[in-house]
């Protein structure tokens, strides 16, 4: 199995479900819309061409500021003969934050999509126990969410300025004067 | 009525059925797991569990942390084997930067690695023996991985949660006396392992309390994302290192062991035979030890010596920058695996520029298989359950990261 004959026999499958692709790293990542994912991984693990039997791994990634978009399911999958890995990726919004279920396809999913549901909050449609698995029940939030920070939010010292994502220009002086005062405490 | 039919109307004590806790804190878990268990007498119905005890967010605190100390978290996975998780991390973080390590940096993480997979197999395989009621074993073999922990002080100066190596490299080179231990333990070790060998493999007790106890088919275990020495006993020769070779892998020559059946019996034999497995490559990368450099030559994120930075511009700039998080780091998406003590560890690392991860996803192999734990043990012995635990070797930080 090589990438050209993956995405052909993909697209001549299911026409148009690719919504985006691309290789960081040499891993094939497709990205898909989350009706068609269920689909679409059936038939890579059915196929006996596919063949894609393992399931590697399933994470939630959120991309704030992006909409509709915000939240990403990624699955990685693996053709143990062929030795290929393949990333699937599916966006959703805040809104409508739903992800059909692939733990009747694999189960290794179930856990995992309950760890991405106890973390993003990603609801997977048809899941048999979308409940909680590593924080108690009684969280009443999605702590991997990026708007829960994960220390004192009245903390100085640990700004995203500190973290390389703002450039210099937007530490003006008064930031700076923050910045020392916030230091001379910690 | 017939016999077996009597012997089942005897067992589930009038037809009733007991609930039972097994755990959070029961000793014979050997880790902070619970179990609830619905018993039909001295028989296991059905189960379900909680996981999450030990669970300390290790995948928020990324976040916060830059390259450098997340290595601290990654110790404290499958801490039977820190080493493996800290290597496997670094060599994460070079894939994305792009560094390329001397060859003998290379084989300087192998011959780590695989003495960490010797002491984390050494554990498991003790405790299979402590659940069946073989003591003596454990105590044997403790003694031997106490000198594998003695090595890991003599290259880094921690035991247990080593935090081992670094971003392009090893932190020191190997010293004299490191060599003179591991020769020291190469030639006394099998012997030490034969007699452990000798007290179990054939023992006729040891052999009727593993053989067909906590079995799972190699399509199930497929199925259930089995990788490590629990997939291998199912028949399925699946190795990271084989399949995709990091840190000159391909450059040694050794057997992926297969068991049959996949029960508690097998899994004790693969571990044992990769242990054999492990000695043969430690002693070809000794013999083959290529000379070069400890380290990469990257002086944006390797530190220098400490006196260089009292004494050279150059070293004082690069040190100020890497401890003050003013890197470079590009920005992209990197899934790296290694074979762990358990089976296949990934890191899913998304960077987005910063100096921290914006994601990082540890793919746990224990979390992943002991979703098949209660399959396995349905219907089984609660004694028989015990043993197909710790053959499993579920880690609970590895379990809840």
């Amino acid at each position: 199995m090589d990438k050209e004959l993956l995405i052909n026999a993909i697209e001549s499958r299911f026409p148009g479900i690719t919504e985006a692709s691309s290789e960081p790293f040499g891993l094939l990542t497709l990205e898909i819309a989350p009706q068609n994912l269920k689909a679409l991984v059936h038939w890579l693990k059915d196929d006996e061409q596919m063949n894609f039997i393992f399931l590697t791994d399933i994470c939630g990634v959120q991309y704030p500021n992006q909409g509709n978009r915000e939240f990403a399911v990624v699955y990685h999958l693996h053709n143990l003969e062929a030795n290929f890995r393949l990333r699937l990726k599916t966006f959703v919004g805040r809104e409508n934050i739903n992800v059909p279920t692939i733990c009747d396809i694999y189960s290794a999913a179930n856990w995992m999509e309950r760890e991405t549901f106890d973390f993003y909050g990603i609801i997977f449609e048809g899941h048999p126990n979308l409940k909680r698995i590593l924080n108690m029940d009684e969280m009443d939030y999605f702590p991997m969410r990026k708007e829960y920070p994960m220390e004192d939010a009245t903390r100085t010292d640990k700004d995203d300025r500190f973290f390389g994502r703002i450039g210099n220009e937007s530490v003006t002086f008064d930031n700076k004067k923050a910045l020392a005062k916030g230091n001379n405490h910690g | 009525m017939d016999k077996s039919q009597q012997i089942v109307a005897k067992d589930s004590m009038d037809g009733e059925l007991a609930t039972l806790n097994l755990g959070p804190t029961h000793p014979a878990t050997h880790g902070i797991f619970q179990n609830v268990l619905t018993m039909d007498g001295e028989r296991i119905q059905s189960a379900e569990q909680t996981v999450g005890y030990i669970h300390r967010a290790f995948e928020k605190i990324a976040e916060r942390r830059p390259f450098n100390q997340i290595t601290t978290l990654t110790d404290r996975l499958n801490y039977c084997s820190s080493p493996i998780n800290n290597l496997g991390w670094d060599m994460t973080v070079e894939k994305l930067i792009g560094i390329e390590v001397p060859k003998r940096v290379d084989y300087m993480r192998v011959i780590i690695m695989e003495l960490a997979r010797i002491s984390d197999h050494l554990v498991c395989n003790c405790v299979i023996g402590v659940d069946t009621g073989a003591l003596t074993g454990f105590f044997y073999l403790f003694q031997e991985r106490e000198r594998i922990y003695d090595m890991f002080e003599e290259v880094c100066g921690a035991r247990l949660t080593t935090n081992i190596g670094r971003i392009g490299g090893f932190e020191r080179d190997f010293s004299p006396e490191l060599y003179n231990k591991l020769n020291a333990f190469l030639k006394e070790f099998p012997k030490r392992l034969e007699d452990f060998e000798n007290m179990l493999c054939r023992n006729r007790i040891f052999m009727d309390r593993t053989i067909d106890v906590g079995p799972i088919s190699a399509e199930r275990a497929l199925n259930y994302g089995f990788t490590g020495p629990n997939l291998r006993a199912a028949g399925v020769d699946y190795d990271v290192r084989v399949m995709n070779p990091y840190s000159s892998y391909q450059d040694f020559d050794f057997k992926v062991p297969v068991g049959k059946s996949g029960d508690t019996f097998d899994r004790f034999n693969v571990r044992q035979e990769e242990i054999h497995q492990s000695l043969s490559i430690i002693r070809q990368a000794l013999d083959k030890m290529p000379a070069g450099n400890y380290h990469a030559d990257v002086p944006e994120f390797y530190l220098p010596p400490k006196q260089e930075v009292y004494r050279s511009m150059e070293a004082l700039i690069y040190h100020f920058k890497i401890v003050m998080g003013e890197t470079d780091i590009p920005s992209g998406e990197v899934y790296h695996a290694v074979e762990g003590g358990n089976g296949e560890l990934g890191f899913y690392l998304i960077s987005d520029g910063g100096r921290t991860p914006n994601r990082l996803h540890f793919r746990r192999p224990c979390f992943i298989y002991y979703q098949a734990y209660p399959e396995m043990i349905k219907g089984s012995m609660l004694s028989d359950a015990i043993v197909t635990m710790s053959s499993l070797n579920v880690i609970a930080g590895e379990l809840d990261a």
